[in-house]
């Protein structure tokens, strides 16, 4: 069983249209390295500076990884990877 | 071209104003591929700023499952400017990250907040572009339904 990575659509030119597609892993990490392997170009749009972006969200079942060690958090088989575009922005 | 309920339109203008001076937020969902504003969900401004709105990423997650299991999409995404016009700024299109959806603007300046009119604006923000659109505002969408196919008839 692999981890199951939900996109958004926004990014989903990178996945020729799949909502959702398998990844592997032990951390976040490892898991947007192999994204970028079979999606090129979709870490840019996580990463910047190596850090997570701070208005892209992604939850490991559920929880946002802000709070659960950021790119470190650990990730197995069977788990669900959410990742969605922060909704923002304001006059500012 | 947005074209949206009476009810709706209100509604959206009625929440920034309760929220006025900080900027309101929401979404109004509608069935994928429809482009129908059915479904009117307010959120809350996590940053509370007269400047900048987003939502709480619990809340964003929650929104997007109960979208997905109900064949839903954000038709419109909207929220407040309190001190400038309805017009997306640089952060706005920046930050824009639904191509498919209407992207509706309001303004509460100049003390719209508490009567006269308030702008209501439509654009589509794609890839750092935005063009604005017309707003069709109508009673009910039976009715733009039942025109339309008379129409064609």
């Amino acid at each position: 069983m692999a981890i199951e990575v939900r996109i958004p659509t926004i990014l989903r030119t990178y996945t020729g249209g799949e909502r959702a597609v398998e990844g592997s892993g032990a951390t976040v990490t490892e898991l947007i390295d192999k994204l970028e392997v079979d999606h090129p170009g979709i870490q840019e749009r996580l990463l910047e500076n190596g850090e997570a972006r701070r208005f892209v969200n992604i939850y490991v079942n559920d929880e946002d990884i802000r709070f659960t060690g950021g790119l470190d958090t650990a990730v197995a088989d069977g788990d669900t990877v959410v990742i969605l575009p922060a909704v923002a922005g304001g006059a500012a | 071209m947005l074209t949206i309920d009476r009810a709706t339109h209100d509604a959206i203008i009625a929440h920034a104003r309760r929220d006025h001076p900080d900027e309101a937020c929401g979404v109004v969902a509608g069935p994928i591929g429809s482009d129908v504003p059915a479904r009117f969900i307010p959120m809350l401004n996590a940053a509370m700023s007269p400047t900048f709105y987003e939502f709480d990423s619990g809340d964003l997650l929650k929104l997007y499952r109960e979208m997905d299991d109900r064949d839903e999409e954000p038709v419109v995404v909207y929220h407040s400017h309190t001190s400038t016009e309805a017009y997306p700024s640089r952060t706005d299109i920046n930050l824009a990250g639904e191509p498919g959806a209407h992207y509706v603007l309001v303004s509460t300046r100049d003390g719209a907040d508490q009567s006269g009119p308030v702008d209501f604006r439509s654009y589509r923000i794609v890839d750092g572009e935005v063009t604005e659109e017309e707003v069709r505002v109508v009673d009910r969408y039976e009715d733009v339904a039942a025109t339309q196919q008379k129409a064609e008839h």
